[in-house]
């Protein structure tokens, strides 16, 4: 089946099987290696991605689903040489060790932060709760959105 | 305390920014599965859904079928070769690929080799196996009983399931401390079997190349070099050699000690790139790495305390049961069975120990290192904390109190604890005052006496670890004969620029910049202009990897004394160009001077760049130096932790209501990231106290074999951790640091246990086993005639 | 990980996604959030033949209040159902369940008539529902019909629907004033199915008394609980603490759970006990302040 889709502002055409999930789309059809996998029932978040602005596991999702649809992914995340405030955020405040989760949980805090600006630390937990990480106990990804909300609100 | 160098050079207790960083916010990150190679096949593994079976038949046919599927390998194939079986980092074995019959649920079958995943994943659907069941023995306790069925048939002389039997310590002594005492008390104490569960899972490329003759595999390893010479080892008589492998541990999500074992899945992955010349993936899935991969705990412990009414501690006895699954392919130390767990005397100074452990064969898959517990000392730190705590509150005593008045002095560092460790330096009555200040202690215990009088359960637990870490001295350790030794390779440019490489391997520990950091603190290079590389077989000193938080005590002690070599040689290249005598110049970091005429100085970029443009005749050029450095000794890491629980009457649930953690890993090299590792600890410690266990049925069907029941903590159930620190410290490293890597995972789950047990003790409760799940709160309650 | 191969429908339009259920029979499977299904694909526990997606069928998605009844497009996702104003203000039970499914990046892709299209009585809407006394309705070549959600649930997994038939609405009375409600679920950790969760609405008259009540059980059954003995208890009485402590008691001889990895029989049915009186207290709560 033909599958188009749009991703990081691209346009893309592959052709691939139904069952194709899209995180391996991503993965393997357009080697945007930064979206990662965690496990296989629909809890880690490693493969969270953007689809109309919106965080969903792309290892929960056919690939031809997505066709017509535009994605986000990590890759996308820095325009024009130029960091994303979350991005800084996470280097700022040690809000990432290993990185493998790093990506996902970007990518659902990109949303989050459109969509609450100014959030408590609980909302933030709340909304990172999708994504797993081992390494940092989450306290500095929180410090992390933090920052980076902090220098949205201050328009930086 | 101040750091000595400047924000610029960035040494030893600046929060420098990681290096790694900016790839992995870009996604840009390379792990294994990452990586794709030209030609590239896929191996997926068939797994056993019995504990135990015969293995009857393997039907291929529907599998090869498929098209894309190229074939499945069997343990007979690989048995052509020798290669079915292989030696487990204990000297035990252990199976490849089975012939005869499987031993675990999920233990690997077959293997599929196939032109994509997908295929793969159709062959591994497709293939037959026909089992005859065998009677599964789950618990050890049966196993050990006499007549039980032999579950290791394949050891011509083996007529029981006993793995081992070691002890250490002084029974005598200890038996008649017990005899006298004034109190004891005695606990049952079962430790759970748990998952690391890195968030990476884990894989490999092998990729032989018969044209160059070299094997080149990507993997998931915490020990590039030692995974190297087993590879030699074990596949040496089908022709690999080993200077012709290479390993690459690229980055790595995640370790924990999960990523030490070889897997079968590794070998099988090699051996089909050997067949067949291509290169061969196998990447697991989540829920064949919680069933099969290396566990970590499953210890019965039995332990006793003894002391005196005034509650000053005597004696400890400890007897244990190790449940380790078919066969012992623990990452354990050779000479220790049972790791580091006679640190079990923990803080205390305890007159006499003893402490035995009997390993036993189960139908379970074997491991039992492998969660970020430093060889065992997980086991040890909880039951010594346990049973301190459980003598405090038999005593009446608080508990606080009733470490203070155990704990080793400062003073009597260097200490010989009753089981033979020279703890290097320690001050453990600070870190719990520090611990106790900023937690607001008197205040939480007014607050409990209120709450009690309510009928409110609140509960206050304290958790005083002593850790033991950086394997090892190579008089005592070693892992299949290699030492435990570690590297540093420093080589400097002419530029004043500089790469290093060592023996460890970083799975999130920010070595890249902590290694950069202890090197610009010892040469004055700004740790920006150090490159530091870690993983690949080809250029990276032989060094034994990254696990049981040896990284700093060893292979930071090792770039620390590689450094002081490169001075040495700078200083001679800085005499020459200051026709100076060496004696009369005097380093201050990056530069010498000559005395009494500062102005007279050259910089260690100067000299860096003489060494290859104007090096004094005599000495040869270039300015590099390697260290393989064999610790003198362990260090001890130290902390304590304290917990506020409140317990949900109505549902048994407890929640963590407050958490101050105060850890002394001595001089610290970067704060943000100490920090960082002892949230993290802190997390994985949490979770086996009150969310992850493994169980199996009793026909050993694994319970817990998803992220559905395997619960990982995330941000919601995760406290707000608070933690601060002392330093203190080891006399012995040449930086004074210790390692910091596991404490929190170590020290934490006594203390959230003390204060579940803590604010339960009134009504009759005496100990619960971890993890303390709400069903198990509820039933204690219920019994005690508590409810909503 | 990876599912079985299958043949793949995407229709455009209600008749033609019925049409073709029809034609398939068991053969096909409905995918709207496919955050159930498509994990189950991957294990391999669902091997469909063909997959009918249904997302490209136009005008199911929405959240609307008219004439006295809620009505919410089946392809309305989760999350916007959590964030609908009208759902915080007027049906908080709804509300308060929406913030328990699965987790908050789940919620973005799974819809409202999934959750119930799936039957599994684990899920959180189901026994909502049941409180709330809402309707599905769905429509199959055969044209539209209005099942009630008493009728809707019909064994583990298993619902009234007709194998051509697509759940297209689901209905709600809107509360009277004096009208509350209230979902509390235990689970292990967010995202994890309920140890048991409980859906209590009630509504109290002008003299405090309550006039109707509906109490839902999750997961203790299988299939969602409507505990009519203890909506019986509460309704003509005040809801006072005794009362409460009846229906709570009743509430908890009504679930049938199973032993699992969660919990005891015992426990499952004490914490049905003790969440009703919680679910209840709280609804009486915004009963009372909303009236």
């Amino acid at each position: 089946m033909l599958v188009k889709v749009s991703i990081n502002g691209e346009k893309h055409e592959a052709d691939v099987e139904p069952r194709l999930l899209l995180v391996h789309l991503i993965r393997e059809v357009l080697r945007l290696t930064g979206t990662h996998i965690g496990c296989d029932t629909t809890h880690c978040g490693a493969c969270t991605v953007l689809l109309d602005g919106r965080p969903v596991k792309s290892c929960t999702m056919f690939a031809v689903q997505a066709s017509g649809h535009e994605m986000t992914t990590v890759e996308g995340l820095e325009q024009d040489g130029k960091l994303h405030p979350l991005q800084e955020g996470f280097m700022a405040e040690h809000g990432l060790q290993c990185g493998y989760c790093t990506p996902g949980m970007l990518m659902t805090s990109v949303a989050f932060l459109k969509k609450n600006p100014k959030p408590t630390e609980d909302e933030i937990r709340l909304a990172i709760s999708g994504n797993l990480c081992r390494c940092t106990g989450y306290v500095n990804i929180v410090k992390a959105i933090q920052h980076a909300a902090a220098k949205l609100q201050g328009g930086a | 305390m101040a750091p000595k160098t400047s924000p610029e050079v960035g040494g030893m207790g600046h929060s420098v920014r990681r290096k790694e960083d900016p790839r992995f916010i870009r996604g840009k990150g390379t792990y294994v599965d990452d990586v794709v190679l030209p030609g590239m096949l896929y191996l997926d593994i068939v797994r056993s859904p019995f504990a135990h079976a015969k293995i009857k038949k393997i039907d291929a046919a529907k599998a090869t079928a498929i098209p894309g599927v190229l074939a499945v390998i069997t343990g007979q194939d690989l048995a052509k070769y020798n290669l079915h079986w292989m030696p487990t980092l204990m000297s035990d074995t252990q199976m490849v690929l089975p012939v005869e019959k499987v031993m675990y649920q999920a233990q690997e079958v077959a293997a599929v080799l196939a032109t994509s995943r997908y295929a793969a994943a159709d062959g591994a659907a497709a293939v037959l196996v026909e089992y005859e069941p065998l009677p599964v023995i789950v618990d050890p306790k049966k196993a050990l009983e006499p007549g039980a069925p032999v579950l290791r048939t394949d050891k011509k002389d083996k007529k029981d399931n006993h793995i081992w039997h070691w002890e250490w310590g002084n029974r005598a002594e200890t038996d008649r401390l017990f005899t006298e005492a004034e109190v004891t008390v005695k606990q049952d104490i079962y430790i759970p079997r748990i998952h690391v569960a890195s968030i990476e899972t884990c894989g490999c490329i092998a990729h032989f190349d018969k044209v160059n003759d070299k094997l080149t595999v990507w993997m998931t390893t915490q020990a590039p070099h030692a995974i190297r010479t087993v590879f030699a080892l074990v596949a040496g008589h089908v022709g690999l050699s080993e200077q012709n492998i290479r390993i690459i541990s690229p980055d790595i999500g995640g370790g924990f000690g999960g990523k030490v074992p070889v897997y079968p899945g590794y070998v099988i992955a090699v051996a089909a790139s050997v067949l067949t010349g291509k290169p061969v993936k196998w990447i697991e899935d989540r829920m064949e790495n919680l069933q099969a991969d290396s566990f970590a705990r499953d210890y019965h412990i039995t332990a006793e305390l003894a002391a005196k009414k005034d509650g000053t501690l005597t004696a400890l006895r400890i007897k244990t049961l190790a449940d380790h699954g078919y066969t012992d392919a623990a990452a354990n130390p050779s000479k220790f069975p049972a790791g580091l767990f006679h640190v079990c005397t923990g803080s205390y100074d305890l007159k006499a120990a003893h402490v035995e452990v009997d390993g036993a064969y189960t139908n379970k898959p074997p491991g039992g290192i492998a969660y970020r517990c430093s060889f065992r000392v997980t086991e040890a730190v909880h039951t010594i904390e346990r049973m301190a705590d459980l003598m405090a509150h038999q005593l009446g005593m608080d508990p606080a109190e009733f470490r203070m008045k155990n704990f080793v002095k400062p003073e009597q560092f260097p200490y010989k604890s009753a089981l033979g460790w020279e703890y290097d330096s320690g001050n453990y009555a600070g870190a719990l005052r520090k611990a106790m200040d900023t937690i607001g202690y008197a205040d939480l215990r007014r607050e409990q006496a209120e709450k009690r009088k309510r009928g409110e359960l609140m509960g206050i637990g304290i958790s005083s670890f002593t850790e033991i870490v950086g394997a090892g001295p190579s008089k005592h350790f070693d892992i299949l004969g290699l030492k435990m030794f570690d590297s540093c390779e420093i080589r400097i440019h002419p530029t004043g620029k500089a790469i290093a490489r060592f023996g460890t391997k970083s799975q999130g520990q920010g070595h890249e910049t902590t290694y950069a950091q202890i090197l610009a603190e010892e040469l004055g290079i700004p740790a920006a202009d150090i490159r530091v590389e870690e993983g690949d077989t080809d250029t990276a000193p032989y060094g034994l990897g990254t696990y049981a938080s040896r990284s700093t005590p060893v292979a930071g002690a090792a770039a620390a004394i590689a450094a002081r070599k490169i001075q040495d040689k700078a200083r001679k290249i800085a005499a020459h160009l200051l026709e100076a005598a060496e004696e009369d110049l005097v380093w201050e970091t990056g530069k010498f001077s000559v005395k009494g005429a500062p102005n007279r100085s050259k910089t260690i970029q100067e000299i860096a760049f003489a060494a290859y443009t104007n090096h004094p005749q005599g000495l040869e050029a270039g300015l590099e130096a390697v260290s393989y450095y064999d610790p003198p000794n362990l260090t001890y890491p130290f902390g304590s932790y304290i917990c506020v629980v409140d317990v949900d009457k109505g549902t048994g649930e407890v929640k963590v209501r407050r958490f101050v953690a105060i850890d002394d890993c001595g001089n610290i090299i970067n704060p943000m990231i100490v920090q960082g590792q002892v949230h993290g600890g802190l997390t994985m410690g949490l979770a086996p106290a009150l969310l992850e266990e493994i169980s199996y049925d009793e026909i050993g069907n694994i319970q817990g074999g998803s992220f559905i029941d395997y619960l990982l903590p995330t941000a919601v159930e995760t406290p707000k951790w608070e933690t601060g620190h002392t330093v203190t410290p080891s006399p012995h490293h040449p930086l004074g640091a210790k390692g910091v890597g596991e404490s929190a995972t170590v020290g934490a789950p006594a203390a959230i246990a003390n204060a579940v047990v803590d604010a339960l003790w009134h009504l009759g409760v005496r100990h619960i086993d971890i993890p303390i799940t709400p069903p198990k709160v509820w039933r204690l309650l219920r019994e005690k005639g508590v409810t909503e | 990980m990876i599912p079985g191969a299958f043949e793949y429908h995407a229709p455009g339009s209600l008749g033609e996604a019925t049409a073709l259920l029809a034609r398939l029979g068991p053969d096909a499977k409905v995918l709207s959030g496919g955050q159930s299904l498509i994990p189950l694909m991957k294990l391999r526990l669902a091997t469909p033949p063909h997959v009918v997606d249904i997302n490209a069928i136009p005008g199911l998605a929405y959240v609307r209040e008219d004439g006295g009844t809620l009505r919410i497009g089946a392809l309305t996702r989760e999350s916007d159902l959590e964030e609908s104003e009208v759902v915080r203000r007027r049906y908080p039970l709804l509300h308060d369940t929406c913030r328990v499914i699965a987790d908050p990046i789940v919620r973005n892709l799974a819809t409202v008539g999934g959750n119930l299209a799936h039957g599994d009585p684990a899920n959180d809407h189901p026994a909502t529902m049941l409180a709330l006394a809402a309707e599905v309705v769905a429509v199959g070549t055969g044209g539209e019909r209005k099942i009630p959600i008493g009728q809707f649930f019909t064994g583990p997994f298993s619902t009234a629907l007709k194998a051509d038939e697509i759940v297209t609405e689901i209905r709600i009375p809107t509360p009277r004033p004096g009208s509350g409600g209230a979902y509390v679920k235990l689970e292990r950790k967010v995202g994890d199915f309920a140890t048991a969760a409980v859906a209590a609405q009630l509504t109290l008259g002008a003299d405090g008394v309550c006039e109707q009540a509906g109490i839902g059980l999750t997961n203790v059954g299988s299939v969602p609980i409507r505990a009519t003995k203890a909506e019986a208890a509460l309704t003509g009485k005040r809801p006072d603490e005794a009362a409460i402590k009846q229906a709570a008691q009743l509430a908890a001889e009504a679930a049938q759970p199973a032993a699992d990895l969660r919990g005891s029989v015992e426990y499952k049915k004490d914490l049905v006990r003790v969440l009703t009186g919680r679910a209840l207290r709280k609804a009486i709560e915004r009963a009372q302040k909303g009236a």
